[in-house]
């Protein structure tokens, strides 16, 4: 059989929900063996269009070509039968099920009896993949890269020769992300023709062969990836020029806002995740911390907002303890906390509630008598939406149906309308695109400007870096030391994340995290 | 009466009156393992009752009461899978209407059969089918052989079934997929397991082992109709709170059975037992007869309220038990 030029052909491809356009008039080819980008935006189409050749939706009109000929999928089913496995960003695995029976789920060859002989099978498949799994691990035991190696292999396991990747880097670190890559890169060795979803556009130049990149649901170009740099994707992903530099206004600092002082705080196991940590956070500078995952900084974030209690040390905002308040009492304070965990739904807003609703969360209290003031939340969403320019359909959408970019928008635009002083936030642009991550940036930027004292907990070493006034670095919950931004470098701060640089007691006359001007009263300072 | 008899007599009848249970449990887990909440199990058996009895009785024949009650309450469970699976219909609600629609059907047939209505008597195969099976040798352990190896067919059919469902969950293929349906069906359904079709046959497969256990209650009862009261007579409710006792694990659901058969028939051998040995339990006598009756139910809700707090990680309960598949859900 002569070899087909392009595995998939895409073409004219239209798909709707409801009244909102998703995909309109796409194309997209994929050649044998290479590994294409697509790139957009959030919401700019590319897991619908994804999920068309992983038959969860059928396009609306246009036609799909799969090795030259052309393909009906009406199904997942039909989709694994012409070759096609997608590892969706939302992983499809069975949580109580073992590695083994996530795969065997779909196994078309054994026979109705299930054996123990399944484990080593999937053991030996994997190894001959490439792979090293414990076949019998349960999948909720599983770390994130696990589980996406796990989707990997299942898809290799029912012979898939096209694979979709969709934003399998979101959930890694960059070592994992490289290991990934490097997957990847032996998989179209081999001769598997490689989709890979994606905003990150270092990645893109990193992996691709070529680029196919989507806005707003319609097809504006493919490029090759060689031919091409991050200013012009920038370009035509966002269909404008973008300034790609982070603004870092300078402003008047005020004495320190909240303070911490040798803040020990134990995890869910027991052990301490925060120890004996001190800082401080003046008005108008925001103060980054950076550290590998799993450092303290979830636990930090809940201290702070009253969700966890504290093993010993003081938390003082504005002179006022407020070790051991109620969530409501420091809200009430005007500390606000944003965290946006790994599956970016979980904390803060309620999936299923419109916009409206989850502004009314916040602050239904304010509302005399019996009822709540739904005009009043109506107003405050409509104006996050326009402040914030988020994309929904109206005030009354469901949280859940916007992309991940509108929801984070949302969450942080009601936090600032409550005008906090001190706002905590912790991976505010997790899993964003560029657009959206600037639309942050600038949303903190100009609570700076107020006034407001920010603790941002970021991932991303430059933009950290970019963005805010000092770095504070974690390691095993102890404080590394406290930088200023535009002093350091990406490769100090490496070596104070794991651990290889302590700069906690550089200076003998001022000890990190504590400030000069502390608002502590000098017989409390005692006590602590 | 001396004593032993009486043990091996309430213990006998532990067994024989609670056996229903078993067959309603069973056929909830099939179901619930499905990812769907059926609560018309009492309407189910009630249907699977009174048309399993008319036909047994009509035919003369145990195996056609059996086949009969199992397709009358399949489709009850066809009706619930037609809602819930392709309508997308709120699963509580639709089991909720099952049980009002079932019992209303068993009232409505029963009593329309009026002076129709057939004597157990009279179907003598019937009667034969239902009696106590010996099983030759073992019969004569003491005490437990008459307790395990003396009872009727219809007993160890429903012990057999439950082996055969445990059998079929965690040792097949379907089994698995069937499992993997209840806990993520966007995750079977991306590997090619069709959700719908599994979810149609569990449903009513299920339904009707629940129909089984009420064609027993009809010839426990000796298929003596009153317009007052069903035969059922909330064993359906206690089956589906048995589901969450047995952790979704059909063989942990016999030894439910047992525990809560033991409060059900500690109200009719309360007195015997006090009689038997006065010095011991002669206090059970004191013990007012309402709290007899209301044991069951309370252990019910004391064992839900236990078994809340049970963690995640041990739980048999499907992840998307009550929930609704729509592939095309954002």
């Amino acid at each position: 059989m002569e070899k087909q030029q392009y595995a998939i052909e895409m073409r004219g491809i239209t798909k709707t929900f409801g009244s909102v356009i998703a995909n309109k008039n796409v194309e997209l080819n994929l050649r044998q063996g290479e590994i294409l980008a697509l790139l957009g935006e959030n919401g700019s189409g590319k897991t619908t269009l994804m999920n068309m050749l992983s038959g969860i939706y059928k396009p609306d009109s246009g036609t799909v070509l799969v090795n030259g000929a052309p393909a009906a999928i009406h199904s997942p089913e039909d989709s694994k039968k012409l070759g096609i496995g997608m590892v969706h960003q939302h992983f499809k695995l069975v949580d109580v099920f073992s590695a083994a029976d996530n795969i065997w789920l779909g196994d078309e060859k054994s026979g109705p009896v299930l054996h123990k002989d399944r484990y080593r099978i999937i053991g030996e498949m994997a190894r001959k993949f490439g792979f090293e799994i414990d076949p019998k691990k349960k999948v909720y035991n599983m770390a994130v890269s696990e589980k996406q190696t796990l989707e990997i292999i299942k898809v290799l396991y029912y012979g898939a020769r096209i694979i979709i990747l969709d934003e399998p880097t979101a959930v890694l670190t960059v070592q994992e992300t490289q290991k990934l890559f490097d997957v990847l890169r032996r998989m179209k060795a081999e001769g598997h023709a490689i989709i890979i979803i994606t905003h990150k556009l270092n990645e893109v130049l990193e992996i691709s062969d070529r680029v196919t990149i989507l806005r707003k649901g319609e097809y504006v170009g493919t490029v090759d990836t060689s031919a091409t740099n991050e200013q012009e994707l920038t370009e035509y992903m966002v269909g404008r020029k973008v300034d790609l530099n982070i603004a870092r206004p300078q402003v008047e600092t005020t004495r320190p806002l909240l303070e911490i002082r040798d803040l020990t705080i134990q995890n869910d196991e027991g052990a301490a995740a925060i120890d004996r940590v001190s800082f401080y956070i003046r008005g108008g500078e925001i103060l980054g911390v950076a550290g590998i995952a799993g450092c303290g900084q979830k636990e930090l974030c809940e201290a702070i907002a009253g969700l966890r209690p504290i093993q010993s040390g003081q938390m003082i905002h504005k002179g006022d303890n407020i070790v051991g308040l109620s969530p409501k009492a420091i809200l009430e304070k005007g500390i606000s906390m944003s965290f946006i965990p790994e599956d970016r739904l979980g904390m803060g807003l309620a999936p299923s509630l419109s916009i409206t609703d989850n502004m009314l969360l916040k602050n239904y209290r304010e509302a005399p008598g019996l009822f709540v003031d739904r005009k009043a939340g109506r107003a405050a969403a409509e104006q996050v939406i326009r402040d914030l320019e988020v994309v929904t359909p109206s005030t009354e959408t469901p949280v859940r149906r916007l992309s991940g970019g509108n929801v984070q928008k949302v969450l942080l635009g009601r936090e600032i309308k409550a005008g906090p002083n001190v706002i905590i936030t912790a991976y505010p642009v997790r899993g964003l695109d560029i657009n959206s991550s600037y639309a942050i940036y600038d949303i903190l930027n100009r609570q700076k400007q107020d006034g407001v004292g920010i603790l941002f907990v970021g991932e991303d070493l430059d933009v950290m870096m970019a963005l805010c006034d000092k770095i504070m670095v974690l390691c095993h919950g102890k404080v590394m030391g406290v930088v200023h931004a535009h002093k350091t470098s990406k490769e100090e701060l490496g070596l104070m994340m794991t651990g290889a640089l302590d700069l906690s007691s550089k200076y003998e006359d001022k000890p990190a995290g504590i400030a000069r001007d502390s608002r502590f009263r000098e017989g409390k300072e005692e006590e602590g | 009466m001396d004593t032993m008899n009486v043990i091996t007599l309430f213990l006998f009848n532990i067994v024989l009156c609670n056996i229903p249970l078993l067959y309603g449990t069973v056929g909830e887990i099939l179901t619930e393992k499905a990812g769907s909440l059926n609560l018309g199990v009492e309407g189910t058996m009630a249907v699977g009752a009174i048309f399993g009895y008319l036909a047994g009785c009509a035919a003369n024949s145990l195996g056609v009461g059996l086949l009969v009650s199992f397709l009358a309450a399949g489709l009850c469970g066809l009706l619930f899978a037609l809602l819930t699976v392709t309508f997308q219909a709120n699963q509580n609600v639709t089991g909720l209407t099952i049980t009002t629609f079932g019992l209303g059907l068993y009232f409505f047939v029963g009593k329309g059969m009026g002076e129709n209505w057939p004597a157990m008597t009279g179907a003598s195969s019937l009667v034969k089918g239902f009696a106590t099976l010996e099983i030759p040798g073992l019969f004569s352990i003491p005490v437990l052989g008459k307790v395990i190896f003396g009872q009727n067919a219809l007993v160890y059919l429903g012990i057999l079934v439950a082996a055969a469902v445990w059998w079929y969950l965690n040792c097949t293929k379907t089994g698995l997929r069937l499992r993997a349906v209840g806990e993520n069906p966007g995750a079977a359904d991306s590997v090619g397991v069709n959700i719908v079709l599994y979810k149609y046959i569990h449903l009513v497969a299920g339904s009707g082992i629940m129909g089984l256990g009420g064609f027993y209650m009809a010839l426990y009862m000796s298929g003596s109709f009153e317009g007052s009261n069903c035969w059922i007579n909330g064993y359906g409710w206690i089956a589906i709170a048995l589901v969450i006792f047995a952790n979704w694990n059909p063989l942990l659901s016999i030894l439910g059975t047992l525990v809560f058969g033991f409060f059900n028939t500690l109200k009719i051998y309360a007195g015997a037992l006090a009689m038997a040995f006065p010095g011991a339990l002669g206090w059970l006598n004191n013990v007012p007869s309402q709290l007899y009756k209301a044991l069951p139910f309370l252990i019910t809700a004391i064992v839900l309220v236990a078994s809340s707090v049970r963690a995640r990680e041990g739980s048999g309960q499907p992840a998307a038990l009550g929930l609704n598949y729509f592939r095309e859900e954002r």
